[in-house]
C-alpha cells in the first residue's frame, strides 16, 4: 500500500478527479480522444517525484499538496471590461484578447476584425474552413510523453484558444493575450492555446500571465503551442506580472519551418512559483531563433526556466540570452539544452545565463546542457552568478546617488541586455516601468 | 572656520595601517596639493574622506564644514558637498551618465531642500559643462565610462565635477595619462571653479599640473602621514630634486 506523501508525489490523487473530468468536459470526438491519451500518458508518469532530474531544483508536490479542484466555474461575467482595463499595456494598439480561466471570452475582448486579417475561436467557434489545420496541428508538438504536465494539461484542457493568421499576412498591430486566472480556492487551471502563423505571414503577440484571485493554492498549468510556417516572423512575449501568489506552470512549445524567424522573451516580475518549459524546434533550415528571458525576484518566489532548442536541420541559428536578479530567499534556476542533430551541419547556437544575487540567502541554479553531433557548428555558452558590483555602487553614491537609487540603476543596467532587445517601443518602456517600480520598492 | 579638518586620522585595511596619523586643514577657497612617493597613503585618504567602506578608521577625527564626516554616508558626504575624482573611475555599462547625472543633481537638490531643476536648466547645464571640458556630445550621453580612454575618463570626472559644483573636490591624480591639451583643459575646468568659497585638494605626482592649478600650500605625503608642508616652490624643488632627501631628513628626524 502507498502511503500518502507517495500518492502526492505520483499524482495518483488527481486520476480519480481527471476519470470523472472526461465525461463532463466537452469537445469532438478527436478532442475526447486526445484527453483520453492524456490521461492515459499522466497515469503512467504520474507527477515529477522529487528524484526526478528536469524537476530536481523545482520540486511540485508542495503545489499539489493541496486537494485541487479540476475546473473553475467561468468567472467570465464577473469580470468587467474595466476591471481589466489596467492590465492593458498604457500607449499599445494591439488586437485584445482575454482569456479568463483558460476559457476565451469574446466579451472581455476587442478585435473588431476584418475579412481575411486573423482569425481567433475557442475549440466551440472554430471556422468550419479551419478545420482542418486545427485538426492538423493541434496537440502535435508538445509530447505528452516528454514532460508530465504536457499531459496533465492535455487531459484536462477544458478550452483552446485557437489563433491563425493567414499566409503572407503581416499583421499591423500586435495581438495581446490575457490569460486571466480568476479563482479564490485550490484549483487546478489547465489554459491552452495553439497559434498558427501562415507562410511568409508576420505576427507579435504579447502574452499576459494575471492572477486576480485570493488563495495562494491555486495552479495554472498552460500549454501553448506555434507553428511558425516557411518563411514566417513571429515575435513572442511573455509577461509574468499581477500574478503574485500564483503557481504557474507555463510550457510554450514551438515548432519552425525553414526560412522562419521566431524571437521570443519570459519576463517574470511576480508569481509565487513559476516553471517555464519553453522548448523549440527548428525543423527546417535557415531558421533563427531567439530565447531572451529576464526575471526580478524577491521574498521567497521561485522561477525556473528550461529551455530546450533542438536543432534538427542545417543553417540555423539559435541565441539565447537569459538574465536573473534575486533579492531576499528567491530561487532561481535556469537549464538550458541544446541539441545538436546529426543533419544540423553549421548550426549556430549561442547561451548565456548571467544572474545577480543581491542576498545570501537567495540562490541561483544555472545548468547549460549542450549536446553536439554535428561536427561544423558555432555553440558557446557562458553563464555566471555574482553580487552587485561593489565598486560601482560607490562611485554612483560618491556622486550623491542614495544606496537604492544606486542600486536600482546599476540592475536597471544589468536587465537592460535582455530589455533592449523588446522591439514594441510600447512594450518595452512598460516592462522598464514596471522594472524600475519593481526595484525601488 | 576651517572647511576640512582632518586630525590625526589613523585608517587601513584589514589589519594593515595605511593612514598613521594624518593631519590637515583646508580653508575655503584654498588649493592643497599633495605629493608623495607610490603607495604613501593618498588615495586612501581621498576614499576614506568620500566614505569608502573597506577602510577602516581606528583613530582621529575629521570635521567637515563644522560636521563630523566620518559619521556620513558616501552619498550624504557628497550632498554636503564633497567630490572625489576618482584614480581609477569605474566603467559602469547600461548606465547612462546624463541620466546618474541627473538622479544625483536630484537628490543633492533635495537635500538641500531645493526645488528640483528643470528639464531644459538642466539640459542647458549640462552643455554648458560639457563645453567647459570639451568633452564631446557622445560621450557625455554614453554609459559611464564605458570604453573611454584613459584621458577620456578623467575628463569625465571633471566634466561630472563641473556639474556637481562641490564645495570640497579632491582630485586623486586627475592629471595622469592625460595629453598636453587634456591637461590645461582639465585644470581650465578646475580654475573655472575656484572661488573663495571652494577648495581643492589636487594629489599629483607631477609638479606640471601646478603650473596650471596654482596651489596655496604643497604637502609631502609619506607612510601614511605628512612630513613636510610648503608653498608652491616644494613641488619644484621635490620636481628637481626627488623624494630622497627628505627620506634622509625624515631618517634623521626619527635618528634624533
Ligand atoms: N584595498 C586595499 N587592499 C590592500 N592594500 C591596499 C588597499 N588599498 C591600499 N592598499 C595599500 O595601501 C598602501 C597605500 O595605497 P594608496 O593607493 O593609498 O597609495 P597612493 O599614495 O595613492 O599610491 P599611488 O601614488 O601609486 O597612487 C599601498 O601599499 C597599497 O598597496
Ligand atoms: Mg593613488
Amino acid at each position: 500500500m502507498s502511503t500518502i506523501a507517495e500518492k502526492i508525489n505520483t499524482g495518483e490523487k488527481l486520476l480519480p478527479s481527471l476519470e470523472k473530468e472526461q465525461d463532463l468536459l466537452s469537445g469532438s470526438e478527436a478532442i475526447r480522444v486526445i484527453r483520453r491519451k492524456g490521461v492515459d500518458s499522466f497515469s503512467k508518469q504520474g507527477l515529477p517525484a522529487r528524484k526526478s532530474e528536469e524537476y530536481k531544483y523545482s520540486p511540485v508536490s508542495l503545489l499539489f499538496k493541496p486537494e485541487l479542484a479540476l475546473r473553475a466555474p467561468i468567472q467570465s461575467p464577473v469580470l468587467k471590461t474595466r476591471d481589466i482595463d489596467s492590465y492593458r499595456i498604457p500607449q499599445l494598439d494591439a488586437y485584445q484578447i482575454t482569456l479568463v480561466n483558460g476559457f476565451f471570452s469574446p466579451e472581455l475582448s476587442a478585435l473588431q476584425l476584418e475579412d481575411g486579417m486573423i482569425s481567433v475561436s475557442s475549440l466551440s467557434t472554430i471556422p468550419a474552413p479551419l478545420v482542418p489545420l486545427f485538426t492538423k496541428h493541434f496537440g502535435n508538438y508538445a509530447s505528452i510523453h516528454a514532460d508530465p504536465f504536457t499531459a496533465l494539461n492535455t487531459a484536462v484542457f477544458a478550452d483552446v484558444l485557437f489563433i491563425s493568421i493567414p499566409e503572407k499576412k503581416l499583421l499591423d498591430k500586435p495581438i495581446q493575450i490575457l490569460n486571466i486566472i480568476h479563482a479564490d480556492s485550490p484549483v487546478l487551471i489547465s489554459p491552452r492555446i495553439l497559434i498558427h502563423v501562415g507562410k511568409g505571414a508576420s505576427v507579435q503577440i504579447i502574452e499576459n500571465y494575471i492572477y486576480t484571485g485570493k488563495s495562494s493554492q491555486v495552479v495554472s498549468n498552460a500549454l501553448t503551442e506555434i507553428v511558425v510556417e516557411e518563411g514566417s516572423r513571429a515575435l513572442f512575449y511573455k509577461i509574468q506580472d499581477h500574478c503574485t501568489d500564483l503557481n504557474l506552470i507555463s510550457t510554450t512549445q514551438v515548432l519552425q519551418k525553414t526560412g522562419s524567424h521566431f524571437d521570443t522573451h519570459t519576463v517574470t516580475l511576480s508569481g509565487k512559483w513559476i516553471r517555464n518549459n519553453l522548448n523549440i524546434v527548428p525543423d527546417g533550415e535557415h531558421c533563427e531563433t531567439h530565447l531572451n528571458g529576464l526575471f526580478i525576484l524577491n521574498g521567497a518566489q521561485h522561477t525556473d526556466n528550461h529551455t530546450l532548442v533542438d536543432h534538427r536541420k542545417p543553417n540555423c541559428e539559435s541565441n539565447q540570452l537569459y538574465r536573473g536578479i534575486l533579492d531576499d530567499k528567491s530561487t532561481g534556476v535556469f537549464n538550458g539544452k541544446i541539441y545538436v542533430r546529426p543533419d544540423a551541419q553549421k548550426t549556430n547556437a549561442y547561451q548565456s545565463s548571467k544572474n545577480m544575487l543581491l542576498s545570501d540567502e537567495a540562490s541561483m541554479n544555472t545548468k547549460p546542457q549542450l549536446e553536439i553531433y554535428a561536427d561544423d557548428v558555432k555553440c558557446s555558452h557562458g553563464s555566471s552568478t555574482g553580487q552587485i558590483d561593489e565598486d560601482a555602487l560607490f562611485y554612483l553614491r560618491a556622486r550623491g546617488l542614495s544606496i537604492d537609487s544606486a542600486r536600482a540603476l546599476l540592475m536597471l543596467a544589468f536587465a537592460r541586455d535582455v530589455v533592449n532587445t523588446i522591439r514594441i517601443d510600447a512594450l518595452r518602456t512598460e516592462v522598464e516601468r514596471l522594472i524600475e517600480k519593481r526595484l525601488t520598492k | 572656520m576651517h572647511m576640512l579638518s582632518i586630525k590625526n586620522l589613523r585608517a587601513g585595511i584589514a589589519d594593515k595601517e595605511i593612514l598613521k596619523g594624518f593631519n590637515l586643514e583646508v580653508k575655503p577657497g584654498e588649493v592643497h596639493a599633495i605629493m608623495g612617493p607610490n603607495g604613501s597613503g593618498k588615495s586612501t585618504l581621498a576614499n576614506v574622506l568620500a566614505g569608502r567602506s573597506d577602510y577602516s578608521v581606528t583613530d582621529g577625527e575629521v570635521k567637515f564644514n563644522g560636521k563630523d564626516l566620518l559619521e556620513l554616508s558616501p552619498e550624504d558626504r557628497a550632498r554636503e558637498g564633497l567630490f572625489l575624482a576618482f584614480q581609477y573611475p569605474v566603467e559602469i555599462p547600461g548606465v547612462s551618465n546624463i541620466n546618474f547625472l541627473k538622479t544625483a543633481l536630484a537628490e543633492i537638490r533635495q537635500y538641500r531642500g531645493l526645488a528640483p531643476m528643470e528639464a531644459k536648466d538642466f539640459l542647458k547645464l549640462i552643455k554648458e559643462k560639457q563645453a567647459l571640458v570639451e568633452l564631446q556630445g557622445t560621450l557625455a550621453n554614453r554609459s559611464v565610462n564605458e570604453g573611454f580612454s584613459g584621458g577620456e575618463k578623467k575628463r569625465n570626472e571633471i566634466f561630472q565635477m563641473a556639474v556637481l559644483e562641490p564645495t570640497l573636490s579632491i582630485l586623486d591624480e586627475t592629471d595622469s595619462g592625460l595629453d598636453i591639451d587634456a591637461l590645461r583643459i582639465v585644470a581650465n575646468g578646475v580654475n573655472k571653479l575656484r572661488s573663495k568659497d571652494r577648495s581643492f585638494v589636487v594629489i599629483t605626482h607631477y609638479q606640471r599640473l601646478l603650473d596650471y592649478i596654482v596651489p596655496d600650500f604643497v604637502h609631502v605625503m609619506f607612510d601614511g602621514k605628512i612630513v613636510k608642508s610648503g608653498t608652491k616652490e616644494l613641488a619644484l624643488e621635490l620636481e628637481e630634486k626627488g623624494y630622497d632627501w627628505i627620506r634622509k631628513e625624515q631618517g634623521e628626524k626619527i635618528e634624533a
